[in-house]
C-alpha cells in the first residue's frame, strides 16, 4: 500500500508545472485509480482496514476538477462505488499463488474457471497473493500455497521466496507440472535469453516439503477448483465435511509422497510391467502434447513429444482408484456443483 | 458396495428397434438407448467401439447418427480404448454432452476424470450418459486371433459373430459353421490387468447392460444414478423397450450375483497376493504396487 499512498502526493507536484498543457495531466491521475481500486479489492476482504485508503484516493482526483473533464468525474464516482460496496465474508480461507519458473499457464488455468472464480472468491477462499492478479509484493501468510513452475537454484530469490512460502503456509500445493516433476524445464541446460546463467530448474520438493501435487501442463481449472473447495472443507468444514475432503485429497498427497519424476515412462513402469495395465485409453485421452496413442489395446508413448507432465499416470485409473470417493461420485459431484452456485 | 454396485432398478430388456436388433449382441439396450439420448438431445454423440481396418479389431469412434451406432453394434471381445476420445469429443467434435460405452474399468476411469479432472480439461460436466457393459474379463487382440484363429480354427474375416455363454466361446461364420472352445482354456489369454479388476456389471455407470441373468436375445439392465434413471424412464416412456421383471425372468438376479461375487472373490485374492509375492532381506514378504492404496 506504501505506493498507493506515496503517488498522489508526487502528482499534485507535478501538476502545477504542467498546467499548460492541461489535456494530458488529467487522463495519468485518471488511470491510476482505476487500477488501484482494482487491484485494491483483494486486499479488503482479509485486512478491513485498508478500505480507508481508497477512500482517500478521491482526494487525488481534485486536480482533475480543475480541467474540468466530465468522462474522468463519472469514472472516479463508480469507483468510489465499488469501495462501499464490500461484504467481507468471515469464514474464507486464505489461498496464495507463487509464480517461480513457470509460463503462467497455471495462474490462467486458475483464471480459466471463469465465473467459478469468482463464486470461490467470493465465499470460499480470498486470493492474498499472485503476480497479476493481486497487488502484493511479499509473500504473506496463507492457508494454501499454490506453488507454479519449477525453482531455478541459479536465482537466490526463487529459492528464498519458495522456503518463505513453506514457512508461512498451511499447505504447500506443487500446482502445475514444473512444480510437482519439473515438466519442460526439465530440459533446460542453460544458454538461453535473457538469462542463459540460468540452468539448474528443480522441482519444488528438491528444496522444500510439499504436501499436495496437482499434476499436468497446464493443470484443469476444474481440478484447481475441487482442490480448493476440498480444501476449505478441510480447513472450515464440520467433522462429515473434514473427513470426505481428506479421503478426496488424500491420494494427492500421496502423489507427492511418490517423487518429482514424471515421464510417459511411468505407464511401462508403474502400470504395465506391474500387470495393471487393462487398456482403457485414458493416458493416450489425458496427454496434453498427444504423445501417447493405442496400438493394439496398449499406450505406446512418444518419448521424444513427452513433456513430462505426469498427467497420464495421474489419470491413470490404475495408478490409483479410491473406491471411498469414487463410489460416492454422484454424491460429490453435486455437492462441488451446488457449492459454485 | 454389493458387488451389484448401487442400482434403482433392475429390469431385464430388449430393444423394439429391429435394425438395431439384427446387429445387436443381445437385447440392443446400448445402441437403443444412444439412438434415443440422441435423438432427444440428451446426447450430441457417442463414443462407441466402431470398425477399424482390421477384422474385428474395434476402434474408438465418436458416433452422432444412427446409421454410425449401428456400424458399431455387437461385441467385440478386446478392448477399444473408448477414454482416447474423451477430451478430444469435446474439443475437436465439440461436444457439449457426450456419452460414452465402457467395460467396468473404463467407467471408473470415466468418474476419475470427473472427480479428478488432473488432465481431462472441460470434461467433467460434458459426460451426459455413461454407459456400463458387463465384463468378466478381456483379450488383446493378439489373444483373440489365437483363439479364434489357432483355437477355432477359423479365420478372422470369415466370422459373422462371437459369443460367451455357458461356458463356452462361439464363433459363427459367414457361410454358417459353428465352432466353440471350453471357456477353461481362454483364462491364459486374458490381460493381467483384468486380474485385479473388483467390478462385473460397471458399478459407477449410469445404466449397466449385459446378457448375463435374462433369457436368449434379451439383456439385464440396472439403472443406477439419477442421470441414468431420468434416461431410462424416458427411453420406456417413448417405447424403445420391451421389459419383464427380473423376478420373472430365468435364470434371473441370481446368476449375474453369482458371476459377480465369484469374480470379485477371485480378482480380490489376486489384489491381496500381490501384497506378499517377493520376500525382503529381512524374511518379511514383498509386495508389488497396489493401485487401490496409494498411487
Amino acid at each position: 500500500m506504501k505506493p498507493a499512498a506515496s503517488e498522489p502526493q508526487t502528482k499534485p507536484e507535478v501538476k502545477p508545472e504542467a498546467k499548460p498543457a492541461a489535456s494530458q495531466p488529467p487522463t495519468k491521475p485518471e488511470a491510476k485509480p482505476e487500477v488501484k481500486t482494482a487491484r485494491s479489492k483483494p486486499h479488503r476482504k482479509p485486512e478491513g482496514k485498508p478500505e480507508v485508503k481508497p477512500e482517500a484516493k478521491p482526494a487525488a482526483t481534485e486536480p482533475q476538477k480543475k480541467p474540468a473533464v466530465k468522462p474522468s468525474d463519472v469514472i472516479v464516482d463508480e469507483k468510489v462505488e465499488v469501495v462501499k460496496e464490500e461484504k467481507p465474508v468471515a469464514d474464507k480461507i486464505t489461498i496464495g499463488e507463487l509464480h517461480l519458473s513457470g509460463c503462467t499457464g497455471c495462474l490462467v488455468t486458475l483464471a480459466d474457471n471463469y465465473e467459478g472464480l469468482f463464486k470461490l472468491l467470493d465465499d470460499y477462499a480470498d486470493l492474498v497473493y499472485a503476480l497479476t492478479l493481486v497487488d502484493v509484493r511479499h509473500v504473506p501468510e496463507m492457508d494454501v500455497c499454490l506453488v507454479e513452475g519449477s525453482c531455478c537454484l541459479n536465482d537466490e530469490l526463487s529459492v528464498e521466496e519458495l522456503k518463505e512460502a513453506r514457512a508461512k503456509s498451511k499447505v504447500l500445493v506443487a500446482y502445475g507440472a514444473c512444480a510437482a516433476y519439473g515438466n519442460i524445464t526439465r530440459f533446460c541446460r542453460g544458454g538461453q535469453w535473457n538469462q542463459p546463467g540460468h540452468e539448474a530448474f528443480v522441482p519444488i520438493s528438491e528444496v522444500v516439503d510439499v504436501d499436495l501435487y496437482i499434476p499436468s501442463c497446464p493443470p484443469c481449472p476444474q481440478e484447481v477448483r475441487n482442490v480448493a473447495v476440498m480444501a476449505y472443507l478441510l480447513l472450515r468444514g464440520n467433522d462429515e465435511q473434514k473427513q470426505l475432503a481428506t479421503a478426496y485429497l488424500t491420494p494427492l498427497m500421496q502423489l507427492a509422497q511418490r517423487g518429482n519424476e514424471a515421464c510417459g515412462c511411468d505407464l511401462m513402469y508403474d502400470v504395465i510391467n506391474q500387470g495393471l495395465c487393462m487398456g482403457c485409453g485414458t493416458c493416450a485421452g489425458t496427454c496434453p502434447v498427444r504423445a501417447i496413442t493405442m496400438e493394439y489395446g496398449k499406450p505406446n508413448v512418444n518419448r521424444d513429444q513427452c513433456i513430462k507432465c505426469g498427467a497420464c499416470y495421474s489419470q491413470c485409473p490404475r495408478s490409483w482408484f479410491n473406491f471411498d470417493v469414487m463410489n460416492n461420485y454422484e454424491a460429490i459431484m453435486g455437492a462441488i456443483k451446488g457449492a459454485m452456485q | 458396495m454389493d458387488v451389484l454396485g448401487n442400482y434403482k432398478s433392475a429390469i431385464s430388456a430388449r430393444s423394439t428397434d429391429k435394425d438395431i436388433l439384427k446387429k445387436s449382441q443381445d437385447g440392443g439396450i446400448i445402441t437403443t438407448l444412444f439412438a434415443y439420448a440422441l435423438e432427444e438431445g440428451i446426447i450430441d454423440g457417442a463414443i462407441v467401439a466402431g470398425p477399424s481396418d482390421e477384422p474385428w479389431r474395434p476402434e474408438p469412434m465418436v458416433a452422432t447418427s444412427k446409421a454410425e451406432l449401428l456400424a458399431a453394434a455387437g461385441t467385440r471381445y478386446t478392448i477399444s480404448p473408448n477414454l482416447y476420445l474423451i477430451k478430444e469429443a469435446t474439443r475437436s467434435y465439440g461436444l457439449d454432452r457426450v456419452g460414452i460405452v465402457g467395460v467396468p474399468c473404463q467407467i471408473q476411469a470415466v468418474r476419475k476424470a470427473q472427480l479428478y479432472p488432473i488432465g481431462m480439461r472441460d470434461v467433467d460436466d460434458k459426460i451426459a450418459l455413461a454407459l456400463g457393459i458387463y465384463c468378466m474379463e478381456n483379450l488383446s487382440y493378439q489373444a483373440l486371433e489365437a483363439i479364434v484363429e489357432d483355437h477355432c480354427n477359423q479365420k478372422m474375416e470369415s466370422v459373422k459373430k462371437m459369443d460367451i455363454g455357458k461356458g463356452k466361446f462361439t464363433v459363427y461364420t459367414e457361410r454358417g459353421a459353428v465352432s466353440q472352445m471350453p471357456l477353461k482354456l481362454i483364462h491364459k489369454y486374458v490381460q493381467p490387468g483384468c486380474n485385479v479388476c473388483l467390478d462385473y456389471v460397471g458399478n459407477l455407470a449410469d445404466i449397466s447392460s449385459g446378457s448375463v441373468g435374462s433369457p436368449d436375445g434379451w439383456s439385464t439392465v440396472f439403472v443406477r444414478s439419477m442421470k441414468g434413471n431420468a434416461v431410462w424412464d424416458g427411453a420406456i416412456a417413448a417405447g424403445c423397450f420391451e421389459t419383464k421383471p427380473m423376478d420373472q425372468v430365468k435364470p434371473g438376479l441370481d446368476l449375474v450375483k453369482k458371476l459377480a461375487t465369484e469374480k470379485i472373490t477371485k480378482n480380490q485374492k489376486n489384489v491381496d497376493a500381490r501384497k506378499t509375492v517377493g520376500l525382503k532381506a529381512d524374511g518379511t514378504p514383498k509386495g508389488l504396487r497396489n493401485p487401490y492404496e496409494s498411487p
